[in-house]
């Protein structure tokens, strides 16, 4: 293995010799890669909300809201993290059944999950999740709904600022929408392995 | 007249295929080219820049591949190197042997069929199951992808259907939405029991050390959410300089790829889960690969390398929207692999020496190629390579008897004079099967041979000096 390292290496260095010049990396304004005039002056909460929709995933902007989404799919069992289920108990109803305790060997038995994202992003709509602020990876990955509770202070307005704030967390995902597939002679269909819904509930 | 292979495989492809192969390929490009003008002041300067910091980056993978090999130390990554697809394939045996890990769930990608990984694996021992959908159909059908993006491009649904009833995967039901519920299912429990989270990589940034993973359907996700567990397989040309030019790339990539603003799942991953999280890998490995991508560099096609697999080049491709992509008969197909298949077969470059020359070279992949890649060249550059290495080529037309009329300005007058004659000749009685063949469904334009030589003598006499 390492006289692989040293063979590519050298191989690597031998290539490069023969360059008389080498390509200079290139200085530019990461503005030139943003909608700019999607979110100029606007509310980031009001284009998130806007652009998630876009994506076919959901913003809601209060718990009653979501319970009475989640009651309408006949989504009643599921995960919240424990963190948040204080705050959000009190607006489900009994007809509901939620564990703060994510089993999985039970993946099937959660349609829903409830988690902590880390940020969102107005431009394109996504929800960001990381290892630090999101209880568990597969409860926001395994249940038909997903839903990230998001501050609205929390949401960056394009891809270049939500990229220079992923800091030193291992795992940071971006969320865009429900996971989908065009796989099968290119018909769009949503759910695939991940959620079918993808739902940030947005609070201050 | 004898065609070239690609020819030859193009005459075995059903129609109805070729139609949706067409249909699809040109939908996808119309709607790139929709996303990318409609919402950016200029997206060509955004593909020149993305091209230029690719090749910058090329050009230093001497300094860049041991600093991304210290970071990625320091973040807790095992840092591996596989000089050829035996030894990337061993350095995953030996991970998983060493952790008694029999079952594997593979995310796509492209490295992992290059070097035949799941194959591999299969021989000794292990069981290495694709998650992606198309790919998963690929592998049970014991098929070949044909599209970098989507793989099953050439299947269809029916044909699918089919498979999974064989599979044991329910009752034959040839609705899409009903055949994703099914892999849905049967696939989530496979995560559960893996032992080991196989990905790619379509970024890798120097500074930080960071993965970038892009999936629609969240199959990679899950590949690091259930499995304890991380291998990455990563080409050497994928490294960007730093996180700040991930913006860039991964706004074109989606777009160019699927036609989408973003892809579903973009996950950043610069180590093992932290310990508080209780799901994804406890332990990550990184395999860097050449497998022939050193050739590459060392070659005067290096720019091929700066590719970020989105496969724009393919829909847009007049060749490939007829062939499909196992008329490249290789793992990269479309005008990219046109230049990089025979580029990494190494002394295997012969046998796919024609590849270039399936081309009209009209330019339209390098006009959508997110990082500019200048692919007619390219093409061009290993034409010649292949009358350099004397490789023989059958199917192409001879141009002896072209040679001889264009350098003796005598016979060439002759010959014009002798086009205005085939005017008065009908097509079908010329006596070329070639001609017969190419004028069943055309028509010849009339024939205005030497009339430049008339115009340009008349302006000589017109105008005398310059």
């Amino acid at each position: 293995m390492n006289d692989d390292r040293e063979s590519i290496l050298s191989r690597v260095r031998g290539a490069l010799a023969p360059l008389h010049e080498r390509a200079a990396l290139p200085d530019y304004d990461t503005e030139i890669a943003v909608m700019r005039s999607l979110i100029a002056g606007r509310d980031l909460a009001e284009v998130f909300t806007e652009r998630i929709k876009r994506v076919s995933g959901l913003a809601v902007a209060d718990p009653a809201a979501l319970v009475a989404h989640l009651r309408a799919g006949g989504w009643l069992r599921g995960y919240c993290d424990p963190a948040l289920w204080p705050q959000l108990a009190p607006h489900f109803g009994p007809e509901f059944k939620v564990e703060v305790d994510y089993d999985r060997t039970r993946v099937d038995d959660y349609a829903f999950g409830i988690t902590r994202a880390a940020g969102a992003i107005a431009e394109s709509g996504t929800i960001i999740l990381n290892d630090a602020t999101t209880s568990r990876r597969l409860a926001a990955l395994a249940p038909w709904v997903h839903v990230a509770v998001v501050g609205r202070g929390q949401i960056f307005a394009d891809l270049p600022q939500a990229v220079a704030a992923i800091g030193g967390d291992p795992n940071v995902i971006w969320c865009t929408g429900p996971s989908k597939t065009a796989d099968v002679e290119g018909i769009l269909i949503e759910g695939v392995h991940g959620p079918g819904q993808q739902i940030a509930l947005l609070v201050d | 007249m004898r065609s070239q292979p690609i020819d030859q495989f193009v005459t075995t492809l059903p129609a109805d295929k070729r139609a949706s192969v067409y249909q699809s390929t040109k939908a996808t490009h119309e709607k790139r080219t929709k996303l990318l003008f409609d919402e950016f002041a200029d997206p060509n300067r955004l593909r020149h820049l993305a091209g230029e910091i690719k090749q910058h980056t090329l050009e230093h993978l001497d300094t860049y591949l041991p600093a991304v090999e210290a970071k990625m130390k320091t973040n807790g990554v095992t840092v591996h190197w596989a000089a050829t697809a035996d030894a990337a394939n061993a350095a995953v045996l030996a991970i998983m042997r060493a952790r008694n890990a029999t079952k594997m769930v593979k995310a796509k990608t492209m490295v992992s069929e290059e070097i035949g990984l799941a194959h591999f694996l299969e021989q000794n021992g292990c069981e290495a199951l694709e998650t992606d959908l198309g790919e998963f159909i690929v592998q049970i059908d014991d098929d070949h992808p044909s599209h970098i993006v989507r793989p099953i491009i050439h299947k269809t649904r029916r044909e699918i259907a089919t498979s999974f009833e064989r599979e044991g995967l329910g009752a034959y039901n040839d609705d899409p939405e009903t055949i994703t519920r099914r892999a849905r299912q049967f696939l989530r429990h496979k995560y559960l029991q893996a032992d080991v989270g196989l990905t790619g990589a379509n970024f890798v940034s120097v500074e930080s050390g960071r993965l970038v993973l892009v999936t629609n359907e969240g199959n990679s996700r899950f590949s690091l959410a259930a499995p304890k567990c991380h291998i990455a397989l990563v080409g050497i040309e994928k490294l960007v300089p730093r996180d700040r030019d991930l913006g860039i790339f991964l706004n074109l990539l989606a777009r160019s790829a699927t036609a989408q603003e973003l892809t579903v799942y973009t996950e950043f991953i610069s180590g093992p889960k932290s310990p508080a999280q209780p799901d994804g890998p406890e332990e990550m490995h990184v395999i860097f690969v050449d497998n022939g991508r050193t050739e590459v560099l060392a070659s005067e096609c290096r720019e091929i390398l700066r590719c970020i697999r989105c496969g724009a080049c393919l829909n847009v491709c007049p060749v490939y929207r007829q062939a499909s992509g196992h008329a490249y008969r290789s793992v990269y197909p479309g005008p990219v692999g046109a230049v990089l298949s025979p580029l990494l077969a190494g002394e295997r470059f012969p046998a796919l020496a024609d590849l270039p020359k399936a081309s009209s070279l009209c330019g339209a992949c390098n006009e959508v190629c997110p990082v500019n890649i200048p692919i007619p060249d390219l093409l061009l550059r290993l034409r010649n390579r292949a009358k350099q290495e004397n490789v023989p080529s059958p199917g192409t037309p001879p141009m002896g008897a072209w040679a001889l009329m264009a350098s003796q300005p005598t016979a060439w007058k002759a010959a014009l004079f002798g086009g205005k004659v085939l005017n008065y000749v009908p097509a079908k009685l010329i006596p070329v099967p070639a001609m017969q063949a190419w004028s069943a469904k055309r028509a010849l334009p009339e024939w205005r041979g030497g009339e430049f030589r008339k115009w340009l003598k008349n302006r000589l006499q017109k105008s005398p000096t310059p």
